[in-house]
């Protein structure tokens, strides 16, 4: 079977499988990974990720579908939610939904034919208090105004990162859909405290003794 | 290039927080644009609750936690040091889960403390670890939350670098390994048995009851205690400064400070960190200190005390003090602290809807009460909005309500009408409290604003008769 994961990305998904008593766990983890090196999650995925979890393939896809963050066909390249629920709707999110709607012109849940684009509604993403609020690839936009909409639509289409008018000011660059930590955990073997199986462990940790 | 744009500070804060006059017993890094680095943070008294800790047996530091009483932050209010009193004697190992998974509608407390002080987290984390005997943790963060994703990786390797964490940490004995866990997009997942299972790598549906406590049988089946964000972030304090010092701050049975969230119609909306128990949600929402008052000077109209789930409060309720039992015998509940203010100009009926819908699209399919009735909830109201509300539709949602939630249910008093208040919680034939949170809504709008949605039903027959049996015949 040809791997799907390329080398490096292999490489962090073993690195997340040891950090976990049961390599089940990182099953979610991988299905991101795989979704940051593709943008989607294929069937060559869903199979290395079997076999890396001990799971089958019909496993992950059964926990992946449960998730509404997992795409399983391609998806544009930025991803757009708007965030509809009541705190944003008090304060104009039915508007702003109306109006991405027709500056992207498609429906919620398609992808505009360039491939650039998908739009989704979007359950309450915790701002609330900076509402009415609109996420590109889940970096968040705070009271968001049509025009700001458009602006971030004109730069996205001109390749420049629009994540300055975000609400972080960051200056870094837009990840494609399906990058979201673009900083990854790192255990130190050296400083790991040791992970094992739970069914390995008998007894309190030893450091308990020690201290009591 | 990400990694120094973010020790650098190139990546601000987001808005949100409002620095307001106070004691500051959580938040009080939240000014400075640097308070994500674990240089800021041993600057400004880090890690001294961990070392206080150290310094003594796992059982003290439970005690002082117990002592403090300390309420669990994610919405139940059940006191932290009596939970961690549940795991059964001599199963090993144990765990301890951090529910970062907030998504209830209109809270974000969490978010703020995951993104602006996560090493004072981390520290919470590590002190529970000592007190209960663990040797491993898991901080699921919401799938959503990028940027919180970022600063908890970025400050857990700054902890795993400096000794903090992992093997011998500050050249002691006591070792443990802090895993970050990020999920993928689902309100259920913050119920602690739903949040087990997403990160046993399953779909995030609750498990069935009994046993009620993870602290039995838990993570991979063994004894697992679940705390908040919020809750293990109040622990560097009061290791630092002692039970009776926290216990100076707040009501008696609500002691220390607590974050609040509000949003809605205020002039001044924000993340607020308020004494617990004595602040009244008339203070809150209209002193110059807290949330200057509704916009244009508008009528309060109703507010939701405490997240989506939590039924609505009135004018008459603005006198309540933000305390647990106060507000549960009032008919609603403080829950995760999420406050929604709305003004005169609101539709009841929109309000309504838009709530109920949340909890159709996020109920995980489970138990048949919530799956059928949070959709046929949201179907009713949708058809009384454009017009094709039928005249049984009012009874028809009572009557769907009582399904998944039997009984008398959870509601403010209404004065006017000679209604007293019905105390929370409400009953459930769910596993969990999803399918009974989607009723609140919609008790608390009919009783208050029935007039609204009488307007809205002009149909007068139950079933439409639009055909005409001569034309179907030729």
């Amino acid at each position: 079977m040809m791997a799907f994961f390329n080398q490096e990305n292999e490489e962090i998904a073993k690195e997340i499988v040891s950090r976990y008593p049961v390599a089940r766990s990182a099953l979610i983890p991988l299905l991101h990974l795989a979704q940051e090196q593709e943008g989607w999650i294929t069937k060559p995925a869903m199979e290395q990720i079997a076999e890396l979890t001990d799971t089958t393939s019909v496993e992950v896809l059964g926990t992946g579908t449960f998730y509404e963050m997992f795409k399983f066909h391609p998806v544009g390249k930025y991803l757009i939610k708007v965030c509809t629920n009541i705190s944003c709707q008090l304060l104009g999110a039915d508007e702003l939904f109306e109006h991405v709607k027709t500056v992207l012109d498609i429906e919620e849940g398609s992808t505009t034919k360039d491939g650039l684009f998908t739009f989704e509604e979007a359950e309450c993403v915790a701002a609330c208090t900076e509402a009415p609020c609109f996420t590109v690839n889940y970096r968040y936009f705070h009271r968001a105004t049509p025009e700001l909409f458009d602006e971030v639509v004109v730069d996205l289409k001109a390749g420049v990162s629009p994540l300055s008018k975000g609400c972080a000011d960051d200056q870094g660059v837009m990840p494609e859909h399906g990058t979201l930590s673009r900083f990854r955990q790192q255990i130190p073997k050296s400083r790991s405290a040791g992970i094992k199986h739970p069914e390995e462990i008998k007894g309190p940790p030893s450091w308990i003794e020690e201290v009591v | 290039m990400v990694e120094s744009s973010l020790q650098t500070g190139y990546v601000k804060h987001a808005p949100g927080f409002v620095e307001n006059a106070g004691p500051k017993l959580i938040t009080s890094r939240f000014k400075h644009t640097d308070s994500f680095t674990l240089d800021k943070y041993l600057s400004t008294g880090g890690y001294e609750g961990l070392k206080s800790s150290l310094n003594r047996s796992p059982d003290q530091v439970h005690n002082e936690v117990r002592e403090a009483s300390l309420l669990g932050r994610g919405g139940a209010g059940f006191p932290a040091g009596i939970k961690w009193g549940f795991p059964p004697e001599g199963v090993w190992p144990r765990y301890l889960v951090v529910n970062g998974d907030e998504s209830e509608i209109g809270t974000y407390k969490d978010r703020l403390l995951m993104e602006r002080d996560p090493h004072q987290l981390i520290e919470g984390v590590l002190i529970a670890c000592y007190a209960l005997g663990l040797s491993q943790a898991f901080l699921y963060v919401r799938g959503e939350m990028a940027l919180a994703q970022e600063r908890i990786a970025l400050a857990l390797d700054e902890a795993y670098k400096a000794g903090y964490i992992g093997k011998n940490i500050l050249d002691t004995k006591f070792s443990v390994d802090v895993v970050m866990h990020w999920g993928a997009g689902a309100y259920i997942v913050g119920e602690e048995t739903a949040l087990i299972e997403s990160l046993e790598g399953k779909r995030g549906m609750p498990r069935l009851k009994p046993p009620y406590f993870p602290a039995a049988i838990g993570l991979y089946g063994k004894p697992t205690i679940v705390n908040n964000v919020e809750t293990l972030s109040n622990l560097p304090w009061i290791l630092n400064n002692g039970a009776s010092a926290y216990k100076g701050f707040g009501s008696e049975s609500s002691p220390g400070t607590r974050m609040f969230a509000i949003s809605g119609h205020v002039k001044r909306p924000g993340v607020y960190e308020v004494e617990h128990g004595v602040t009244t949600f008339r203070e809150l929402f209209y002193d110059d200190n807290f949330c200057r008052g509704i916009r244009d000077d508008n009528e309060l109209k109703m507010f939701i005390p405490g997240g989506g789930s939590a039924p609505w409060f009135f004018q008459e309720q603005l006198d309540l003090p933000l305390e647990a039992s106060a507000v549960g015998a009032a008919g609603s509940m403080l829950g995760s602290g999420a406050m929604v203010v709305m003004d005169e100009t609101t539709d009841a009926v929109k309000a309504c809807l838009s709530v109920v819908r949340f909890f159709a699209r996020e109920s995980c399919g489970k138990c048949s009460p919530c799956r059928e009735g949070t959709t046929w909830e949201e179907k009713i109201l949708q058809r009384i909005l454009d017009g094709d509300g039928r005249p049984s539709d009012i009874d028809l949602l009572l009557d769907i309500g009582d399904n998944i939630s039997p009984g008398p249910y959870p509601a403010a008093a209404f004065p006017d009408e000679g209604l007293d208040a019905v105390p929370f919680p409400p009953s459930q034939t769910t596993i969990c409290p999803l399918g009974p949170s989607s009723v609140a809504p919609i008790v608390s709008a009919i009783r208050r604003f029935r007039d609204e949605f009488d307007s809205l039903i002009t149909r007068r027959d139950p079933i439409p008769l639009s055909l005409n049996v001569e034309e179907v015949v030729t």
